[in-house]
């Protein structure tokens, strides 16, 4: 007799599903499977590699931070607040998403190149030059990646009850305490995983910080950089350099899930 | 020292515009059906809302006189209860309560301290740990009651404090509820559309309609002498003044009643007409009053039908029309009227 | 009907992958070619001139890095012609078996120093490379202006501090463009496309540094008749007198 079982996954979910999934990682597997295994060891020796890791995961972990101090007002803003005009800013707000990161680049080299509109005032006035150097990159991957934070932070201040946030306020608190304390503790689960994102595209981030910041070896040459000039000359070494990249930003996405999403399965 | 409150707030076509006073001691009940601007006043004096026009303020202390004065929410020295509570849920009972001293500056071990001491008049010691979610409504209610409290506010504001919880626990809570008001010195401004909340609670009622006030005055005055059609309606209460004596409460024009609660000297009896059972012959057995009475008066309401019966004592009972066939309700018919004790309230008179 | 909806799903899923992955045959006769993006302009103009001269021929260009461009005919891209900008790239090609014939050498292209507008640097030669003061871009010696250019300031005993190596030689014009490098080392015909923006000073090492551009058809070319025929164009008199209007060096 066949009883029906309560995990049973609908047919009409199971096949688009897997081949949503075989879509996403057969490309993996084709990257590992065309890996240089047996000289990956002697690929992956030279200080390059371990200086453009290095300075993959600063300046993703600096651009996050950036992003968070700077992105999670403007969510609270997009969020809370009756801006007028406030469809077209949350608009405006994603444009770094379709804009090719190249355009990007660009556009930051016109402001902020020692030329650009705020770039010439930073350049002659503090002698402050950012394209070319390890903070540009920071900017750059920030630029790309804070969509990814605002959209998620401010998708879970709108989901959170502003009403708490009153109840704290006749409790006594002010309103940096009661976002604090009440706000942000609520929004924690937008907040983790707007973060990871906003991490994870700073990571792999790169027309932005080529044409921005451009390139140069322990100075802005991150990992998708030397990959890609890799690429140019010997495929086997992006490929390399890609799996490391992978495999270290899975495992710190893997160690952060376990340590703030803790029970989900 | 007196709350004043002068409250006028613009909302598109609707006004609110009431004057209000609720001195030391004392609770003042705002009563009135769901959009008459209860809440809406409740929001201004806690300083969620600034009032268009009027002044706010505790004797000479002005927490809102526009357009020059504006105290925030968290310098006025108000506590509220919500209406669904608003515990905080990722902090725990001990946690939440301990909230507002921590917020108004005292160290942690004190704000627990102060904390704890406040659970345990609530009675709710044991359950320090617990989250909110795992509380139930009524326990969740009287959390809110200690959280609000804690802070020894000058005005106590109770948005609908019972409106959450079924009818069993209401009837437990509210009592509980009625000591702790009765204990509070300061000024209770309790926002309420349930009329036996207001009449158990409140000294002075203040029944609100469309913004504005239409009457206010002592429970017992307001039920006596409704002055609109919704007054009336809202008050129709089987309300009685008797003497208590463990569970038998004797009314002083006539009558008894057998209640859950035991009580001693005088109280008032109510229960409303929905409580009141209808029934051919005596009702035998449970913790229920019966009593002969004869049909007074029959009158259609919208959902169902208010029998005004005369007896030792009077009532009023609401019931379907379908048992106004069934029993061929008219004036003059004799039968038995039967309340479970359960539902009869007592309260000190 | 319910049932088989799902497992049409992926099947039009994989006819749509597919109608986008590889274009139709071509009708009559196109010439797809895949050419160094610093061919840029010169193609572009040489293609419609192909085009009017062989009426019923369409020609396809794409543009690109060289090295990009000789992975993708490596792994398979379905090319009648590939022009590239340096022989390393080009040998990528050869030595995958996926040239017929042999590539030739159809243009030149020299180094040149690139200067914004007005030059603000005051960069007067390859000594200024050395100079840590001065912002300085190069190509990246992965792609050939990069090579050229070490092999450049190598000749002319430069120790460069460059302050970026671009991916490529547009990237590196761009930074010129854009005024944000006082110098750079780019290809003669890309100072000349990049107009009034730009400023070149010739160099007289330059010989060091030519940068030979090869042609050739391919092994898998779809239309080889046509490919051999929009060679020898590429090739002719004609063709050459559209690269050396760009500044390009016969061969």
């Amino acid at each position: 007799m066949r009883r029906p079982t309560r995990g049973r996954v609908p047919l009409l979910v199971a096949l688009p599903s897997l081949v949503g999934l075989a879509f996403l990682l057969v490309p993996l597997v084709g990257l590992l499977a065309r890996a240089p295994w047996s000289t990956l060891g002697t690929r992956l020796v030279g200080p390059e590699v371990g200086q453009a890791l290095l300075l993959s995961l600063t300046c993703a972990s600096l651009a996050t931070v950036l992003c968070l101090v700077l992105g999670v007002p403007l969510a609270w803003l997009l969020a809370r607040t009756e801006l007028p005009g406030r469809g077209v800013l949350r608009a405006l707000v994603t444009v770094p998403l379709v804009l090719p990161p190249v355009v990007g680049g660009v556009a930051l080299l016109l402001v902020l190149g020692r030329r650009g509109l705020v770039g010439q005032y930073l350049h002659d006035w503090f002698g402050v030059s950012l394209p070319f150097t390890t903070a540009g990159v920071v900017v750059a991957e920030a630029f790309v990646a804070m969509p990814f934070l605002v959209i998620a932070v401010e998708g879970a201040l709108r989901a959170a009850d502003p009403r708490f946030e009153e109840a704290a306020a006749t409790l006594g608190a002010t309103r940096w305490v009661a976002f604090r304390r009440v706000t942000l503790p609520s929004i924690m689960p937008g907040l983790v995983a707007g973060t990871v994102l906003c991490w994870a595209r700073a990571l792999g981030e790169f027309g932005a910080t080529i044409t921005f910041a451009g390139n140069f070896p322990g100075r802005t040459t991150t990992m998708p950089l030397a990959v890609y000039l890799a690429l140019e000359t010997d495929p086997g070494a992006a490929i390399a350099l890609s799996i490391v990249l992978l495999v270290v930003s899975v495992a710190v996405l893997v160690s952060l899930r376990d340590r703030w999403i803790g029970g989900a399965p | 020292m007196t709350l004043h409150a002068a409250l006028r707030v613009d909302r598109g076509t609707f006004r609110l515009d009431l004057t209000l006073t609720v001195e030391p001691g004392e609770v003042v009940a705002l009563l009135g059906p769901n959009g008459a601007g209860k809440t809406t006043a409740l929001r201004a004096v806690a300083g969620l809302l600034p009032v268009d026009a009027g002044q706010v303020r505790l004797d000479e202390e002005v927490w809102d006189e526009p357009p020059t004065v504006f105290v925030p929410p968290e310098r006025r020295g108000v506590g509220v209860v919500f209406q669904d509570y608003l515990l905080f849920a990722h902090l725990s009972v001990l946690e939440n309560v301990a909230f507002g001293p921590r917020a108004r500056g005292m160290d942690r071990a004190g704000a627990r301290e102060r904390a704890r001491s406040w659970l345990e008049r609530v009675g709710l010691a044991d359950r320090a740990a617990a989250r909110p979610r795992a509380l139930s409504g009524g326990q969740a209610q009287r959390v809110a009651l200690a959280r609000a409290l804690v802070t020894e506010p000058a005005v106590l504001l109770l948005d609908e404090p019972l409106a959450a919880l079924d009818a069993s626990t209401r009837l437990h809570v509210r009592s509980s509820l009625g000591h702790h008001l009765a204990e509070y010195g300061g000024r209770t401004l309790l926002v309420t559309h349930d009329p036996l909340d207001a009449m158990v609670l409140a000294d002075r009622i203040v029944i609100v309609e469309h913004g504005q006030v239409v009457q206010q005055g002592a429970p017992a005055e307001v039920a006596r002498r409704p002055r609109t059609d919704y007054v009336a309606t809202l008050v129709g209460l089987n309300l009685y003044r008797g003497l208590a004596s463990g569970t038998t409460v004797r009314l002083a024009d006539g009558g008894r009643f057998t209640v859950a609660e035991p009580a001693a000297g005088p109280v008032h009896v109510a229960f409303p007409p929905s409580a009141v059972g209808l029934h051919p012959e005596p009702v035998a057995g449970s913790p229920r009053n019966s009593w002969p009475v004869t049909v007074a008066d029959v009158e259609q309401h919208a959902h169902t039908v208010r029998v005004r019966l005369a007896g030792n004592p009077p009532v009023l009972a609401d019931v379907t029309p379908a048992v106004v066939a069934e029993l061929r309700l008219s004036p003059g018919r004799p039968l038995w009227a039967a309340v479970k004790a359960t539902e009869v309230i007592t309260y000190p008179a | 009907m319910r049932s088989t909806l799902p497992a049409a799903v992926p099947l039009l899923l994989a006819a749509a992958l597919s109608a986008c992955g590889s274009p139709e045959p071509a009708a009559g006769g196109e010439v797809v070619v895949f050419a160094a993006a610093s061919l840029t302009e010169t193609f572009t103009e040489l293609g419609t001139r192909f085009e009017d001269a062989n009426p019923g021929t369409t020609v396809t260009v794409s543009f690109g890095g060289s090295s990009g461009l000789a992975t993708q005919i490596v792994e398979g891209a379905p090319v009648d012609v590939f022009a590239s900008a340096s022989p390393a790239t080009m040998d990528q090609v050869v030595e995958a078996d996926a040239v017929s014939g042999k590539p030739a050498v159809f243009a030149r292209n020299a180094l040149e120093i690139a200067v914004p507008a007005g030059n603000p640097g005051r960069v007067t030669g390859l000594a200024d490379f050395g100079d840590e003061d001065r912002t300085i871009a190069l190509c990246a010696e992965q792609v050939p202006c990069g090579a050229a250019a070490r092999q450049a300031l190598a000749s002319a005993g430069v120790a460069a501090k460059p302050d970026t190596l671009e991916q490529d030689v547009r990237a590196v014009l761009t930074k010129v463009e854009l005024g944000e490098v006082d110098a750079a080392l780019v290809y003669h015909t890309d100072v000349l496309a990049a107009g009034d923006e730009v400023e070149g000073i010739a160099l007289p090492e330059s010989a060091a540094a030519v940068n030979d551009y090869l042609v050739a058809t391919l092994a898998e070319a779809p239309n080889p008749d046509r490919a051999a025929a929009f060679v020898a164009f590429v090739r002719s008199e004609q063709g050459r007198s559209v690269l050396a209007d760009a500044g390009f060096q016969a061969p």
